[in-house]
């Protein structure tokens, strides 16, 4: 026998469910009254600096049809690479730009679309540049631990080639599908739960 | 959207200890149907943290309204309220090393007493509660303390096998200090038969890892003649300590 570590265990994960819009986006779901908006809605302000963009996020089940009852977050840095974070340490990020949003899948469409800037490029561990990049987090019904994974974007294709993440994939035939496609502002990007387009989800 | 933390100490920036994923349910839990065409099948690519991960979202109390902790009365006419068994559920957020969190955003949703969602998608038969709409959150204090007020909610079936009832539960969203800490979950209650035989619930193999998902009854908190308490504190990843950092609360 040896002494204890004394550390507890991290609760387990459990399924958002079909019904995750009461809790998470009441008013998308006709529930008003209790809060004014829904929380993650608006990204951006008129005052937010850096260059709008749009993202178009898609979440695709094992036969590719489109999952209609998802809940997608985003995390990201500010148009200089600051994240609006307690933890940031390197400065002060665009106070006009809070950096997360939420956003459910269309009930019809399955699209979600989130309004919000290119981010700047955030460091890597050693110091090196990160390419721009979005982080997800996806939970729906059927999805036992929200999914992590992240967009980066069609055009910065050489940031993109000097990204540390995005150089751990072995296989690089699926390097493409964190690669969300420039189509005028907007990026469009599917995420394939499984398949031969399987998305790279992380353990990070 | 004010950024205040919810705390005075010094933030943390180290890493996060690796998630168990054997003591999470896996993607694939063939009991639970909808999860076949819906998990992924490939390895994930793990990493350490970096600051992508490390850094998360920081909520501010102002953000609350004086209701959105009581869900027997946020979406109820005024003066009415919402019909059920009145309960207090309380506990605090802390992480793998036993601190509690502070400042952190924690929404939960739940059926009504009869099981019965404020929904398009729920055609149980149960009735809705024309006073109870089902939503509330709150932000942890110094401690990771948190309460809010509800009403418990019903069992009911749903779509899986012929006959599945799912056991009374509230859903809990939690965020952390760090994004790599997000954290959706169920919270169920002591005692429950239902437990056992929910196929979603048995996707968790370890039955300590499902006991750590079950509230007690706590009679110390129960406020006489109006509501019963119940206890459930909720784990997050812990966080290893950097270095670099003076961190006066210690390991």
């Amino acid at each position: 026998m040896a002494q204890s570590l004394d550390r507890l265990r991290e609760s387990a994960s459990q399924t958002a469910g079909p019904y995750v819009h009461i809790g998470l986006t009441p008013n998308f779901c006709g529930i008003s009254g209790v809060y004014a908006t829904d929380l993650g809605s608006t990204m951006v302000s008129d005052k937010t600096k850096g260059e709008r963009i749009g993202l178009k996020i898609r979440v695709l089940d094992g036969t590719g049809t489109p999952l209609k009852d998802a809940l997608i977050e985003i995390w990201q840095a500010d148009a200089d690479g600051l994240y609006n974070s307690p933890t940031e340490m390197r400065g002060a990020a665009d106070p006009n730009f809070f950096g997360w949003g939420r956003c459910p899948t269309d009930m019809e469409t399955g699209v979600c679309a989130f309004e919000t800037i290119k981010p700047g490029r955030v460091p890597f561990r050693d110091g090196r540049l990160m390419a721009p990049h979005v982080t997800l987090w996806i939970v729906a019904r059927g999805i036992n631990v929200g999914l992590h994974t992240r967009l980066y974007f069609s055009d910065e294709q050489k940031a993109n080639g000097e990204d540390p993440i995005l150089a751990r994939i072995e296989h690089r035939v699926r390097v493409p599908t964190l690669i969300a496609e420039r189509q005028g502002d907007i990026y469009v990007f599917d995420v394939h739960l499984q398949g031969e387009k399987e998305t790279v989800f992380f353990d990070s | 959207m004010p950024s205040e933390s919810g705390s005075n100490r010094k933030p943390e920036t180290g890493t996060f200890f690796q998630r168990e994923r054997t003591w999470h349910p896996p993607a694939l839990t063939p009991g639970y149907k909808s999860s076949v065409l819906r998990s992924p099948q490939k390895a994930l690519l793990s990493f350490d943290n970096t600051l992508s991960e490390i850094a998360g979202p920081a909520f501010g109390h102002a953000m609350l309204g004086e209701l959105d902790n009581d869900l027997i009365h946020n979406f109820a006419r005024p003066g009415e309220s919402a019909i059920g068994e009145r309960i207090i559920v309380h506990g605090r957020v802390l992480d793998e090393r036993g601190i509690g969190v502070p400042g952190v955003l924690i929404e939960f949703w739940q059926a009504n007493a009869g099981g019965r969602y404020r929904h398009k998608k729920d055609g149980y038969l149960a009735p809705l509660d024309p006073n109870f709409g089902g939503c509330g959150r709150t932000i942890t204090g110094e401690d990771g303390g948190y309460a809010f007020r509800t009403v418990k909610p019903g069992p009911y079936p749903w779509p899986n096998g012929p006959n599945d009832w799912r056991p009374a539960h509230i859903h809990f969203s939690v965020f952390g200090h760090g994004f790599a800490q997000r954290l959706i979950t169920q919270m169920y209650f002591q005692g429950d038969p239902l437990i056992w035989k929910c196929p979603i619930v048995r996707g968790i193999a370890d039955k300590a890892a499902i006991e750590a998902l079950t509230a007690i009854l706590d009679t110390q908190a129960t406020i006489p003649m109006d509501a019963l308490a119940y206890k459930f504190d909720i784990v997050l990843r812990g966080r290893r300590s950097s270095l670099f950092e003076n961190r006066p609360e210690g390991n």
